[in-house]
Parts: structure tokens; C-alpha cells; sequence
């Protein structure tokens, strides 16, 4: 296991390339924490992100939990501060730097990749969990389940509470 | 107050208070929560201030919603600010999330547990994947923002390649390539 030293270095480096928050980073999560530590198991990883998904709050819980799993309540509290504050440290650095230049170019074009980059690492972040299930369970119903559940969200207007109701439903009745 | 109108003070208890409200009616999300709150109900900003400060977040690192709450606390109480309204939004989640967590180290090895996360994981996922196109789809005629996504995707989720490098690398190939395509 881990020292609190080593996660809150590898978690404050993680933060800094966060582009769209927690889940985009479970890629870089899983590589470091299953498949070069071995730290945790996939089954492992894969229920912590449920945990996650429904408790209320910001999406970044996903790490607050690893780090819960890997050190205990010092572990959840290491972690939790080395993947918030380097972001809101910059966050404070840039913002009236931002502010002043309200009409400059470069802010579009830098939004302009930054925003694909996020959307990029997100979707990566659903389908590791998505084939990661998949080979957990040996079982195709988990990738079926997905994969249904993509049009349905993209067309109706729910609550996301709604859908992971739906899914714990599924779970609970032996559907999946 | 006056409605509608963004006002010129907010306490550090009014925003660790807000904040903290935020945080805890956001279960699916916080963002919907966040601009209710905050340009509706406390009219601390102007809508347009609020697209402007979420813009911003989303080009900086971390989760939007946390950029958001530190940008808000800083301009109404500085660095004071900035350390109050994301405490205050992270300490109900957090608290939630610790005993969820607890809870599953106690009793995760029950075969209930188990069905019930499976099912969360299978939607869950579905969920992430549908949030990545939502934000991709405002790219949908930009070739230069499809391949930027394409290209993390593949290096990321498929290479499974170390995320910090294709980062430095997306972003400094992608911005150059924007500039000069813009020059144009």
C-alpha cells in the first residue's frame, strides 16, 4: 500500500491535468491504483465510482473514496485536499488575469481546445469504467446496460438521481 | 435587496452558508444547483457573470463547480473568500461520502451491495459518456475540436497512455494548430 506522502503527490499531480473534473481523470486513476500498483482490484475501482455517482456534491468524491480505501480516514483527507487545492490555488491565480483580458483572442482559442480535451478525457473515463465492469463481471450485461443508457440520458431531462435509481433498481432485482 | 440586481457585499457566513446549500442540494450535480442559487435566489451575480466565471472554470483544471465557488468567494472577500465557499460547498458531500465510503468497508462484502453497485456502475457509466458528448456537442462542426477529442480518447482510454504527456503535448500542439487556423 501507498504511503499518505506518496498519494498526496501523485493525487496534487493529477489535479493539475483535471481538465473537466474527477471522472476525467478515473483513466489515469485506474492505471496508477489497479494496473501498476495493483492497489486495488477492478471490482474494487469500479464500485468506489458507483459510490461516487450517488452520493450528492461535486464529482471529484471518486478520489476522496480511493484515497479512503488505500489509507484509511488520514488517506481520504490527504487526498481529498492534494486533488482541491492545486486547482483552487490556480484558479485564484488566474482570475483577474482572466478578467482583464475579457476580449482577448487567445482566450477563445484556448477554449476552444480545452474544452474538447475535457470532453475527450471524459468520455475515456466512461468507458474505462464501462469495459473495466465489463471484464470484471464477465458478464456483457454491464456493456448492454451502457450502452442503452447513452441515447436514453442524451433525450430525456431527468434528474441524474433518477438514472442512478434506475441502475441500483436494475442491480438490486438481478437485472444485470 | 433589490431582485435581480448583483449586490456589492457578501459576508463570509452568507457565502459559507449559500455555499454549503449548494453542496447539499446537489445530488446529480451540482451546476444546476450552483447557478439557482447563486444568480437567482442571492442574485450575487449576473447571469452573464456566471457563464463568464463557468467558462473560466472549465478552461482551468479541477472540477468546474469547486473553480466556480473559489472565483465567487474571491471576488467578494478575497483570499478569505476563496478558502470559505469551497469549504463550505465540499463539507456536506464530503461528510456524505466519508460515511457511504465507511459503510462500504464495513459491509461491502455483502452479495447485496454488490447488485446494487453493479447496476449504479452500468448506468453510471452510461451517464459519464453521455456528460462527455454533451460537451463535445457544441464542437460538432469544429474538425480541429472532433480530433483533439478522438485524439485523448484514443492515446488515453484506449493506448492507456500516461495522462500527464498527452495533456502538455494536446494542449501545445492543439493551441498552436487553433492560432494559426484562426490567423487564416
Amino acid at each position: 500500500m501507498p504511503t499518505l506522502a506518496e498519494l498526496t503527490l501523485r493525487f496534487a499531480l493529477l489535479s493539475l491535468v483535471a481538465f473537466g473534473g474527477g471522472n476525467a481523470t478515473l483513466p489515469e486513476m485506474h492505471r496508477i491504483v489497479v494496473e501498476q500498483n495493483h492497489w486495488l482490484t477492478d471490482a474494487t475501482f469500479t464500485e468506489l465510482f458507483a459510490i461516487a455517482q450517488a452520493a450528492p456534491g461535486p464529482n471529484i468524491l471518486v478520489v476522496s473514496l480511493i484515497g479512503l480505501q488505500l489509507a484509511g480516514i488520514p488517506g481520504f483527507l490527504a487526498v481529498t485536499v492534494a486533488f482541491c487545492v492545486p486547482p483552487a490555488v490556480l484558479m485564484y491565480g488566474f482570475y483577474r488575469w482572466w478578467q482583464t483580458h475579457a476580449d482577448a483572442a487567445w482566450r477563445t482559442h484556448i477554449q476552444a481546445v480545452i474544452g474538447p480535451l475535457a470532453a475527450g478525457l471524459v468520455l475515456a473515463g466512461g468507458g474505462l469504467i464501462a469495459v473495466t465492469a465489463t471484464t470484471a463481471s464477465g458478464s456483457w450485461t454491464t456493456l448492454a446496460v451502457t450502452a442503452a443508457t447513452i441515447p436514453l440520458v442524451l433525450r430525456l431531462p431527468w434528474n441524474p438521481l433518477w438514472w442512478i435509481a434506475l441502475g441500483a433498481a436494475l442491480g438490486l432485482l438481478g437485472v444485470i | 435587496m433589490t431582485p435581480g440586481r448583483a449586490p456589492t457585499a457578501v459576508s463570509l457566513g452568507e457565502l459559507f452558508r449559500g455555499f454549503c446549500l449548494i453542496g447539499l442540494s446537489g445530488f446529480g450535480g451540482v451546476m444546476p444547483w450552483a447557478r439557482r442559487y447563486i444568480v437567482e435566489r442571492y442574485h450575487w451575480l449576473e447571469p452573464e457573470e456566471f457563464a463568464a466565471l463557468l467558462g473560466l472554470g472549465q478552461v482551468m483544471p479541477g472540477p468546474n463547480v469547486m473553480n466556480l465557488s473559489v472565483c465567487v468567494g474571491q471576488k467578494f472577500q478575497g483570499w478569505r473568500g476563496a478558502i470559505v465557499a469551497p469549504l463550505g460547498m465540499m463539507l456536506f458531500p464530503m461528510v456524505i461520502v466519508l460515511m457511504l465510503g465507511l459503510a462500504y468497508l464495513r459491509f461491502g462484502d455483502q452479495p447485496v451491495v454488490h447488485a446494487v453497485l453493479r447496476g449504479i456502475i452500468a448506468v453510471g457509466a452510461g451517464l459519464i459518456i453521455a456528460t462527455g458528448l454533451k460537451m463535445l456537442y457544441v464542437y460538432k462542426r469544429r474538425p480541429l475540436a472532433l480530433a483533439i477529442a478522438l485524439a485523448i480518447v484514443i492515446a488515453v482510454g484506449v493506448l492507456r497512455l500516461s495522462l500527464l504527456p498527452v495533456v502538455a503535448v494536446v494542449l501545445t500542439f492543439g493551441i498552436a494548430l487553433e492560432f494559426a487556423a484562426r490567423r487564416r
